[in-house]
């Protein structure tokens, strides 16, 4: 397992950009708990989040050009979306299935990040659809000669559908730029990893495909991010794909109608806490004098408030127009 | 003007439209050796391998890279070898490409192309013969195309690769080599959603499309010439978007409304057109809607004698037009 601990300047961060990311972290982390309290109180009628998992999201997507650099996330990416150029707002919006939220106007289940002036593609539910789609957009850019890495991210439990494998095949023949991030969370709902796959690294898969494949303490975000740099320079030389399988842990159940008591112990999510990504990270950077108590509170406040003023906005935004729910079935509105 | 079949219409398309648009790309499963039918032949040599690409044999990446690539200012079109083996990749064009543009409330569009030859009467089986109009005609989102002619074929599929939503263009394979018929050398396109009238007639209106417009054209001779039944025959040529006016109007003006399709008749296509007529022409109608269709069978048997018990053909069709004329 790749593990960077290297000093703060190794990776060519500034200390402005590290606090960045721990901004990011943050932010995430509020923002996918604040929309699981909306659902308790019965304001969101589904929530799917990624507490716990910020550290394999922010790295990666850090290593991206936003707006220039495809990005194909799934259901529990808000740390991605947030890197990319997306605000509280926005996501607030969507998880309120606001009219003028930008992924969908109410039309996707919450979590479903689209953004075209970002390059943020639309997904759908369906896991691992959107694998192959990366390669598209991949694939168009080399053909096209243009300068530009697709990333996407998905879960363990993807990486067991086809598509999965007819996306890495299409992309190790045309050695396309194009990254591979596995969020391996341990778990597809209640499944446990090792009944998704009979490999200890399910990167290493990438060798099958004829390009490399990383393992990476997914709870390390410098660690990661230091794995996605390398991808997406290489992905920009030209050298092709890269798998990352960044090992982590959804601290949260699946989604609000999910009870993980059912299938995980509580003394194995406790074991995690204790590798939060937020923490560990907080602690680094106290470590080397970056970080001290009172900033990091302040850090802390200023990321309740955005997603306290993100709230209060998007709860008063406008529901959508119910006639809107016959737009956009085609490119004009002439219908069927 | 110049004669040309099916298939080389389909070609002739191709090329116009590659020629005339950078952005459009062929890809498939062996597209660059000219695809098993030839309906790719010559592309590579006239546009090379970054725009005319054998793809692995995967049909849902073939979808679903081209799904990805048209995001990404690329125009593909996308070849299924058989529609039979369009299943795998039915994720990628029902849950995917359809509702790309409705999900992002239109943020993002998805210009495919996805061309299938289908269809049955060449001793192809369960496995090379299948229609797969009625299950995406269904899916909101997604334009069908029937193709059965080499001008309608040429014309149509210029606008399926024209428009900025997922086409799915099937081509009937029975029709590829059937007939040379006139085919402009110059740009044409016909609109995707409507319908031809392809023979005018009064006591009768057959509404098909695929390889059972010539069937029902030739049903037609026969019926006029023996029985001087007079049918009207409409070639839908698109099932989605539906050109429910085309339909009517001949159905308002005849009184008898014969559906005629290839699919085995139960949840067929021709059963929504027939449910259109019977609530929109109800006032006009002089007879039961009716269906010609095959059998609830797996189409197609591959034994010749199997194959011609299910399929329409002329001689079915005369007899069910002679049951409704009646009528
Ligand atoms: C094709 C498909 N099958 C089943 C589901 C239902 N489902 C939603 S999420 C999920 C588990 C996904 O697990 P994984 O890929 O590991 O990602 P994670 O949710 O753990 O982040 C399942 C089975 C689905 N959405 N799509």
């Amino acid at each position: 397992m790749v593990s960077v601990r290297e000093s703060p300047g190794g990776l060519g961060l500034t200390g402005d950009q590290l606090m960045d990311m721990l901004y990011k972290m943050m932010l995430a982390r509020a923002i996918g708990q604040r929309v699981r309290m909306l659902n308790r109180m019965g304001k969101v009628p589904f929530a799917v989040t990624g507490e716990g998992q910020e550290a394999a999201q922010v790295g990666t997507a850090y290593a991206l050009a936003p707006g220039k650099d495809w990005v194909v996330p799934y259901y529990r990416d808000i740390g991605v979306v947030l890197v990319i150029g997306q605000t509280p707002r926005d996501l607030l919006l969507e998880a309120l299935a606001r009219g003028e939220s930008v992924s969908s106007g109410g039309r996707n289940m919450p979590s479903h990040f689209s953004d075209p002036k970002l390059r943020i593609v639309s997904g759908a539910a369906v896991v691992a659809t959107q694998i192959v789609h990366a390669v598209g957009t991949a694939f168009a850019s080399k053909l096209r000669g243009l300068d530009e890495v697709s990333m996407v991210w998905f879960g363990d439990g993807a990486t067991s559908e086809g598509d999965c494998h007819e996306a890495m095949n299409f992309a190790g023949i045309h050695g396309l730029p194009v990254v591979f991030v596995c969020e391996h969370n341990q778990y597809a709902i209640s499944v446990p990893w090792t009944k998704q796959m009979a490999v200890e690294n399910v990167s290493v898969r990438a060798q099958g495909y004829g390009f490399p494949g990383v393992t990476v303490d997914g709870n390390d975000v410098l660690a990661v991010y230091g794995s996605a740099r390398e991808a997406v320079d290489r992905a920009r030389r030209g050298e092709g794909p890269t798998f990352i399988e960044a090992k982590t842990y959804r601290l949260v159940p699946h989604t609000s109608d999910d009870d993980d008591r059912r299938y995980r112990s509580r003394e194995e999510v406790e074991k995690w806490a204790k590798k939060d990504p937020i923490i560990r990270f907080q602690a680094y950077l106290q470590e080397h004098g970056l970080l001290d108590a009172k900033e990091r509170d302040d850090l802390a406040m200023k990321v309740a408030e955005e997603v306290d003023a993100a709230t209060e906005y998007a709860e008063n935004a406008p529901l959508p127009d119910p006639e809107s729910a016959l737009k956009h079935v085609f490119a004009e509105e002439k219908g069927r | 003007m110049a004669e040309k079949n099916m298939v080389e219409a389909v070609r002739d398309a191709m090329s116009e439209e590659m020629e005339r648009d950078p952005r459009v790309i062929v890809l498939g499963e062996d597209v660059a050796n000219g695809g098993v039918f030839r309906a790719t032949q010559g592309l590579l040599d006239e546009f090379g391998p970054d725009r005319c690409i054998d793809t692995p044999l995967a049909e849902s990446a073939i979808v679903g890279v081209a799904i990805g690539a048209s995001l990404n200012g690329v125009i593909p079109i996308a070849e299924i070898q058989f529609a039979d083996f369009i299943h795998p990749a039915m994720d990628q064009i029902v849950s995917e490409a359809a509702r790309l543009r409705y999900r992002s409330n239109g943020g993002w569009g998805c210009p495919i192309t996805i061309r299938a030859p289908y269809g049955a009467g060449i001793h192809g089986g369960p496995y090379h013969s299948q229609s797969v109009e009625a299950i995406y005609g269904h899916v909101p989102g997604l334009k069908v195309v029937c193709v059965a002619t080499p001008y309608d074929a040429k014309g149509l599929l210029k606008s399926a690769i024209r428009d900025p939503d997922p086409v799915l263009f099937l081509e009937h394979k029975r029709a590829y080599r059937l007939h040379r018929w006139d085919v402009p050398d110059e740009d044409y396109t016909i609109p995707i959603g409507e319908a031809e009238v392809k023979r005018d007639g009064k006591d009768i209106s057959l509404i098909t499309y695929g390889m059972m417009l010539h069937h029902a054209l030739k049903a037609a001779e026969t019926v006029e010439a023996e029985d001087g039944i007079s049918a009207e025959v409409i070639d839908l040529r698109t099932i989605s978007p539906l050109d429910k006016e085309t339909i009517l109007k001949s159905v308002e003006k005849t009184g008898k409304a014969l559906v005629v399709y290839e699919d085995n008749l139960t949840g067929g296509f021709g059963a929504e057109v027939a449910a259109i007529i019977a609530q929109e022409a109800f006032d006009f109608l002089d007879g039961p809607v009716t269906r010609v269709a095959s059998p609830d069978v797996p189409i197609a048997p591959y034994a010749g004698v199997l194959e011609e018990y299910v399929l329409p053909n002329p001689a079915k069709i005369a007899s069910a037009i002679r049951d409704l004329a009646a009528y």
